[in-house]
């Protein structure tokens, strides 16, 4: 393997942890508007994702920086091409970062509310727009001879890119909800699972009406059969067990469950993608490859290796910071935010 | 070209504002585990309570410092993809190992030192918020090692039309770095320790909690002479590192058109007409110039008419001189409230040692607004540094207005630009907010409903297996 498609497969890690991590947080992030019934019921939840949310986004600060030394071509032509979808992303992930530090600081109704509002849509647009990002990727872009994209406002936003952020959404929500029964105790615990039981068939929908638009709007399965037909059979037979583990209340089994289904649909990208990076819609000669979008030997080399010595050490720490507040998050105890 | 216009004015805009929140992070952080040192080793409950007190500025400071820094990962890709496509091999290294080594350590040991308190044991809860300081240090050494390639570009060949990394010993080591990195560390440090000590005079005035701002503010009071006294001296050598590597910066930070006497003598102020390439009505310091630039009493300073025929030999036709008066004033401005925060610091500590310093009111008074000092002092370094650089993006290398996103328009980024700007401004109307609430609450616990004694639901019972 060469240095350059290792680094495709790290950043692709980097996305796949990014999306099954803050992808928790999202769900929590939606349930305290569509969930949590009173003023406890919504700190507790804040509280259950107070210590980890942060580091879930260095996720993607990682992946965005390791694209940028590894893939210089590759981050210059996303977040230009994507300009818009990207501003509004950041005006998202600013107002939620800021709402869980600042809305437990006042006691006023008109300040809470401004920021479970922040909240609220902070964690629904990030997974939106990161299921339009995704979809459109592999379906392709408007990208010129100087590796510039050029999107309409319909290259981004068609109903196959729709569906895939709905698809997302739908996903983290549930992850979310399963993450609550794990984490808290009380009327909350209970109600998370039901709730995740009472939307089992419209994710169902969700999850099979994007396999078919990806098979119609992509050369996914028609290039890449061998892998994809097998990977989103596992992820529809995955989403089958998740009834009968949710009714027996097999919490942990059911957050790994849709933790697996997330990671799966998102590593699909990332296979549907390789060995480009970007897919022009115009020319298959303007493709952005990991070949030619990627550094040079030197740095690539030097990249390898801080990561060989630093994912180990980060992994311990982050692991070990889950272990400490294992605990379920309680009523009864002193909250933080 | 209003494309380049508008994206200067963003990346201007949202990297100061970021910066106001940077600094204050790192010497909060750090204040903040002197502090919580002091408690484990003096066990007094008061030093727990400063911990506490301060260290919920620094939590309210350190959400906006995350918030506003994301912008600044994606920008240079949003708005500068030519830049980043020209530099990225070199530049995107250190930014990927800041976020790999230095954010995820800050954001996961935060999280444990705000919800650890009672969860993990004192000496490990300490830990966390020194690992937490040691973070905000790394990040500023890896950002800074990325922006002093701008500065002064090493450690790179020119091949398939970029720079290509060869030697990142030479990044890591780049002079211009080992300038940049102590200057700004004292700096920030400067930032927190006038922070406290301002909120403490406030305080104090106020006659409240005599002896918690007492405190306070002798340890800052300390710590903020002691940076005062660090960025003279790493100032004096930026400048050194200037005459050899950016001397038209470092002539238009003196407005100096023609060459200087030797030796040269320090400008004070000046009337800058740059119509006609002239400055007149100068009020000058004899010897320091040379001084300044040299660390001695001779040498010749070139001025800027000279390098602007070097430079037009060396790169072709085109206009070399940075925006002078932006350059020369923010020079002033910035070496100026570093004259203010030694004096004022120095006066603080021989006011607490002869135990004057309650009555001193004048003094204190003083204390109030030098809060904000080093915030200016930080904002004019940066303008000085990144204006007197242009018309460059990359020293030498690339022009600023080549380095934009081709492919991205006016209207995108005057849309950015507005929003930004907007939620910007948001963000500290509700941050002053809560810093003047927290100022006036004091250093006492909060004393919250306790909301879980009325709910009647509480299963309670049912905890996890794993317990
Ligand atoms: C000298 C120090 C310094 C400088 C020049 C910058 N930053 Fe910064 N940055 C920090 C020092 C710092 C910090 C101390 O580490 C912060 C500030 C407060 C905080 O929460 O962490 C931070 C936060 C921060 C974050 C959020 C990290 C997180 O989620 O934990 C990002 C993505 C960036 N920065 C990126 C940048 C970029 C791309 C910059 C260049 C334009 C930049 N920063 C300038
Ligand atoms: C946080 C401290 C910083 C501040 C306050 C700051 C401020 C500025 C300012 C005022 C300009 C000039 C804008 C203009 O002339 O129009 C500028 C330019 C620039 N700076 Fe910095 N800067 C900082 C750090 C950095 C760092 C660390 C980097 C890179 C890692 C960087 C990259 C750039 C780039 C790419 C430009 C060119 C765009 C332009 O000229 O506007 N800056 N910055
Ligand atoms: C005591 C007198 C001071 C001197 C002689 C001095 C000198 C300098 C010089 C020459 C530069 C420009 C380096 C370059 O453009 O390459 C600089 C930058 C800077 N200064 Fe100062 N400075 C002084 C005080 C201060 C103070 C009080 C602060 C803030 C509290 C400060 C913060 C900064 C910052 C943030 C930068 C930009 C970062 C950098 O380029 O390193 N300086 N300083």
């Amino acid at each position: 393997m060469q240095l350059s498609e290792l680094w495709f497969v790290l950043i692709a890690v980097l996305f796949v942890g990014f999306v099954f991590l803050e992808g928790f947080d999202f769900g929590v992030g939606m349930s305290t508007k569509l969930l949590a019934k009173n003023e406890l019921e919504k700190r507790m939840l804040i509280n259950s994702i107070g210590p980890f949310w942060d580091a879930n986004e260095v996720w993607l600060i990682t992946a965005g920086g390791a694209m940028f030394a590894a893939f210089p071509h590759w981050y210059a032509t996303l977040f230009s091409g994507y300009y818009l979808p990207f501003v509004v992303l950041l005006l998202a992930l600013i107002a939620r970062g800021v709402a869980f530090e600042f809305r437990g600081k006042v006691e006023s109704e008109r300040w809470t509310l401004t920021w479970d509002w922040s909240i609220f849509l902070g964690s629904l647009l990030p997974p939106f727009l990161l299921g339009v990002l995704f979809s459109s990727l592999i379906k392709g872009l408007p990208i010129d001879e100087n590796m510039n994209m050029h999107a309409g406002f319909l290259d981004i936003v068609n109903i196959y890119t729709v569906v895939g952020g709905i698809a997302f959404v739908t996903l983290t929500y549930l992850h979310g909800l399963m993450f609550i029964s794990l984490k808290t105790t009380g009327p909350l615990r209970e109600r998370s699972r039901q709730t995740a039981m009472k939307m089992y068939l419209l994710g169902g929908g969700v999850i099979i009406l994007f396999t078919v638009l990806t098979g119609l709007y992509t050369d996914a399965f028609s290039d890449k059969g061998i892998i994809f037909y097998p990977l989103y059979s596992v992820a529809i037979i995955l989403y089958l067990v998740l009834f009968p583990l949710l009714r027996h209340k097999k919490e942990g089994f059911s957050f790994t469950v849709t933790g697996l289904i997330l990671m799966i649909i998102t590593s699909s990208f990332f296979i549907g993608l390789f060995p480009n990076v970007m897919i022009s819609s115009t020319n298959l000669l303007n493709n952005l490859t990991v070949y030619n979008a990627a550094s040079g030997h030197y740095s690539l080399k030097l990249m390898t290796i801080v990561a060989a010595v630093m994912v180990p050490i980060v992994l311990g720490y982050t692991i070990w910071s889950y272990y400490i507040f294992r605990k379920r998050v309680t009523s009864k105890e002193h909250l933080e935010y | 070209m209003e494309e380049i216009i508008l994206a200067r004015i963003q990346f201007a805009s949202t990297t100061l504002f970021h910066f106001i929140f940077v600094p204050l992070s790192i010497g909060l952080a750090f204040i903040v585990a002197i502090m919580q040192t002091m408690y484990l080793i003096k066990k007094d409950e008061i030093y727990q309570k400063m911990t506490k007190f301060w260290g919920t500025f620094f939590l309210i400071n350190f959400a906006v410092g995350v918030v506003t820094g994301i912008i600044q990962e994606f920008q240079f890709g949003m708005n500068w993809s030519s830049y980043s496509r020209f530099v990225g091999d070199v530049f995107g290294a250190p930014l990927a190992i800041e976020a790999l080594l230095a954010f995820f350590m800050e954001s996961t040991f935060i999280g444990l030192w705000i919800f650890g308190w009672n969860k993990i044991p004192k000496k490990l809860h300490l830990a966390c918020i020194w690992l937490v300081s040691i973070g905000t240090i790394l990040s500023a050494f890896w950002i800074l090692a990325a922006n002093s390639f701008m500065q002064n570009p090493v450690g790179f060949t020119i091949q398939n039309g970029r720079a290509e990394m060869n030697d990142i010993l030479a990044v890591l080591t780049n002079p211009k770095l080992m300038v940049a990195f102590p200057h700004t560390i004292f700096a920030s440090f400067a930032t927190a320790a006038f922070f406290v000590v301002g909120v403490s005079a406030w305080n104090i005035l106020k006659k409240k909690d005599l002896l918690f701002f007492k405190k306070s503010m002798a340890i800052s009071l300390i710590l903020g002479l002691v940076s005062g006294l660090g960025i003279a001296f790493s100032g004096h050598s930026q400048a050194t590192y200037l005459m050899t590597a950016q001397p038209m910066k470092m002539a238009a930070a003196e407005a100096l058109w023609e060459d200087s006497d030797d030796p040269a003598a320090w400008t004070v102020i000046a009337n800058i007409d740059v119509e006609n390439k002239e400055s007149t009505a100068r009020l000058e310091i004899p010897y320091l110039l040379s001084y300044l630039a040299f660390s001695e009493f001779s040498g010749k300073v070139e001025g800027m008419n000279t390098l602007q025929e070097k430079f037009v030999q060396k790169f072709g036709e085109g206009d070399y001189i940075p925006p002078v008066k932006t350059t020369f004033w923010s020079f002033r401005i910035m070496a100026g409230t570093g004259g203010l925060l030694i004096v004022l610091s120095g006066l603080g500590l021989f006011l607490m040692w002869r135990g004057k310093i309650v009555e001193s009111t004048r003094y204190l008074k003083w204390l109030v607004p030098a809060i904000f000092f080093p915030l200016i002092g930080n904002s004019f370094g940066w303008i000085m540094s990144e204006i007197g650089r242009q018309p460059w993006v990359v020293n030498g290398l690339m022009l600023t207005s080549d380095g934009i996103s081709p492919n991205v328009s006016a209207g995108q980024i005057l849309f950015s630009l507005i929003s930004f700007s907007l939620i910007y401004t948001l963000l500290a109307i509700a941050m002053v907010y809560l810093f003047i609430r927290v100022i006036k609450q004091g250093p006492h616990e909060k004393v919250k409903e306790d909301v879980s004694a009325s709910d009647p639901f509480e299963m309670g019972g049912l905890q996890n297996a794993a317990e």
